[in-house]
């Protein structure tokens, strides 16, 4: 479901939008971007000049090393069912708000009160917190879109604090869809919508997760009982109304953006002092990141 | 036949002539026209037909879009503008380093007068940032992210101006639970006399954003909620946004009271109407005589209407007949002297009267009106003329 990823470039969101897709991510391949890396006392010893082919290779092997693990930046040990269960994450509405499709997400109902099955919610937590972390790594812009007046401050620091974007506030008509009119001539779309809250405040699905799909973009969504996870790329059953809740998945996902992030830097640094050498270093480098990343 | 000779002729000469001008005509049609009118054969049909072409002129459109000024424009305007300054400085005779932009608008007021009415019409040297409105830069970088981590609610500045709000509102809250945890909390009343909350238009300015209505009345209202909490940090953040008010005070000059040789009490005041100029003298007890620069009233004012405005002071204090009064007049003609007296006279009255009649007076409820129904014509009082 990840179109363009062997390609590795003009983002994850292709498709039929007629964006200037400068390819951002190829930009990065340009010998132009020389950016000094963390570890600069060793510069003297790479080669001056590493032509534009070697570059190629360079973020050839930078965007496809992460692709050859499953779980490249260790998000399972972020979170535990346990940690789920304290955070009050299994709390689902009364089962009279019930939406039909979560059905299969739910593990029964008490008291009139639905439980989610948080089995399932890991394992779908876990994909999506590796796919957020590979959005991330390949330097795409994440967008935080809720309409809960409650964490609207919570999200939107949290958005500040990993370097993405939030939308928190009245979602206009065309924003997505229209975003030249809207935005600018030259605007660059999110390549990532993350929704902590799926409705809005009259209890109706988004409008940004119908056109995040019209558009290609793919969604995170934490989808409570009474939402609608059709749309969404990676739902994420669980409770979207407690604080404990809420602070628990911004948390994670700013982890895992920073996480990720920070392993790009990585990366680059290590490919920029390896050089040409050879991908015999590049390897052990790679079975060290891992650990350095956890 | 002559005429269909005579086009021949005409197309055989002119034959090169339409030849080029059809293959710069873009529409076939053109060298249809022209044929059609190569039949009257005239000059002046074909040359017209050049300009009739069905050639439709391109617009211009990026005239028409919002004219957009560059950074590297403005920054050459600035350096212009700077240079011009010295060059001005020199021209007057100044010292360029202390040349201010009052100098600059004197200088250029003396070398090009200009008679026009418009102030914003004749010429200016102002500094760029006053001239060119200022404008959005580009909102994202090379890689195209965008710099604000609002940008995709398309109002990043105001957003984020409520957004900094809330935080400190949030501040504020979490510190004066901590207070009144500790039993230190204490009734604090702020008041914020001699300013105003900034109007929508200067917000908008301030943020060079477009806002609603309920985006301005929202913004306020969480300031407001703002204050009511403690913290002195805040106040800063709050002043930003309040603008200061001159309180006009509305309290009339109260002439004081003086005492001439015979003890008799009296006071003086002046009053303007029109382009006359009265200076009036009221005496506290009297009989109700007038007198206009050292002649009665009632010879200098013939006209009863002026007599009757001479009266309306008194008439309105309900002390007719009780004041005696000396004026001298100056300008104007008969009714506006006649409105010039009058002011002075309700002007010098007021230290013969309580502080409460000198507020019904000046908002013109007279004794008799009060109680009244209050009538639709709006009074304007004593004190001012319009």
């Amino acid at each position: 479901m990840l179109p363009g990823k062997a390609a590795g470039c003009t983002g994850l969101a292709t498709g039929v939008w007629p964006r200037p897709l400068r390819p951002r991510l190829l930009q990065s391949a340009t010998p132009g971007r020389a950016r000094p890396g963390g570890r600069t006392l060793a510069s003297a010893a790479t080669p001056a000049v590493s032509g534009p082919e070697d570059s190629v290779d360079i973020s050839d092997k930078i965007l496809s090393e992460p692709l050859k693990h499953s779980d490249f930046f260790s998000v399972k040990e972020l979170f535990s069912v346990r940690s789920l269960f304290d955070a009050r994450v299994h709390l689902g509405h009364k089962a009279g708000c019930r939406h039909r499709f979560m059905e299969p997400y739910i593990f029964g109902s008490r008291l009139g009160q639905d439980i989610i099955d948080l089995e399932q919610t890991a394992a779908h937590l876990q994909l999506a917190l590796n796919f957020t972390a590979h959005v991330a790594y390949r330097k795409g812009i994440i967008l935080f879109v809720s309409r809960n007046r409650q964490f609207s401050h919570l999200i939107e620091t949290t958005a500040r604090n990993c370097g993405e974007y939030a939308h928190t506030r009245y979602f206009k008509g065309g924003l997505l869809t229209n975003a030249p009119l809207l935005l600018g001539p030259m605007v660059c779309l999110p390549d990532l919508i993350i929704f902590l809250h799926t409705l809005n405040n009259v209890f109706e699905p988004h409008v940004a997760v119908r056109d995040a799909a019209k558009m290609h973009i793919p969604t995170v969504g934490i989808v409570d009982t009474n939402c609608n996870p059709c749309l969404i790329t990676y739902p994420i059953p669980g409770n979207d109304d407690s604080p404990p809740s809420i602070h628990l998945f911004c948390r994670l996902f700013q982890t895992t953006i920073n996480r990720a992030k920070q392993k790009r830097r990585q990366m680059e640094a290590l490919y920029r002092l390896q050089g040409p050498e050879g991908p015999g270093a590049g390897v052990q480098g790679s079975a060290a990141s891992p650990s350095l990343g956890a | 036949m002559a005429a269909s000779r005579v086009s021949c002729g005409a197309a055989a000469s002119y034959r090169l002539f339409l030849g080029g001008r059809v293959s710069l005509a873009r529409r076939q049609g053109v060298g249809k026209a022209a044929a059609a009118e190569l039949q009257t054969g005239a000059v002046f049909q074909i040359l017209r037909l050049r300009h009739t072409t069905g050639v439709t002129t391109k617009k211009n459109v990026a005239a028409l879009r919002r004219e957009t000024y560059t950074m590297d424009f403005i920054k050459k305007q600035i350096e212009e503008f700077n240079i011009g300054k010295r060059h001005l400085a020199n021209m007057m005779g100044e010292d360029p380093e202390t040349f201010t932009q009052e100098d600059i608008d004197r200088a250029i007021a003396y070398l090009f007068p200009s008679g026009l009415f418009e102030k914003q019409a004749r010429p200016i040297m102002k500094h760029p940032e006053q001239i060119f409105p200022k404008q959005r830069a580009i909102q994202w970088g090379e890689d195209g992210r965008p710099f604000h981590f609002l940008f995709y609610t398309g109002k990043q500045s105001y957003y984020s101006l409520m957004h900094e709000a809330y935080g400190k509102l949030l501040e504020a809250e979490k510190h004066q639970n901590q207070l009144q945890a500790k039993g230190l909390f204490s009734e604090k009343t702020k008041d914020l006399i001699g300013s105003r909350w900034l109007i929508k238009e200067e917000l908008e300015e301030m943020l060079v954003e477009k806002l609603s209505d309920q985006d301005y009345a929202q913004f306020i209202r969480l300031l407001e909620r703002l204050l009511t909490l403690h913290g002195g940090v805040e106040e800063e953040f709050v002043q930003r946004f309040r603008r200061s008010v001159t309180i006009q005070s509305k309290k009339q000059l109260i002439e004081p009271v003086q005492y001439d040789e015979q003890g008799m009490a009296f006071s003086t005041s002046e009053g303007k109407r029109k382009s006359a100029k009265a200076e009036a003298v009221v005496y506290e007890h009297g009989s109700g005589k007038i007198k206009v620069n050292g002649i009665d009233y009632l010879l200098y004012f013939p006209v009863t209407q002026d007599r009757e405005q001479l009266m309306f002071p008194f008439c309105f204090l309900d002390r007719l007949g009780e004041h005696d009064v000396t004026c001298t007049v100056s300008g104007g003609g008969r009714s506006s002297q006649a409105g010039a007296i009058r002011l002075a006279v309700a002007r010098a009255l007021c230290s013969f009267v309580t502080k409460e009649e000198v507020e019904w007076m000046r908002q013109g409820r007279s004794s008799a009106s009060v109680g009244r129904v209050k009538k639709t014509r709006k009074n304007y009082g004593l004190f001012t003329y319009l």
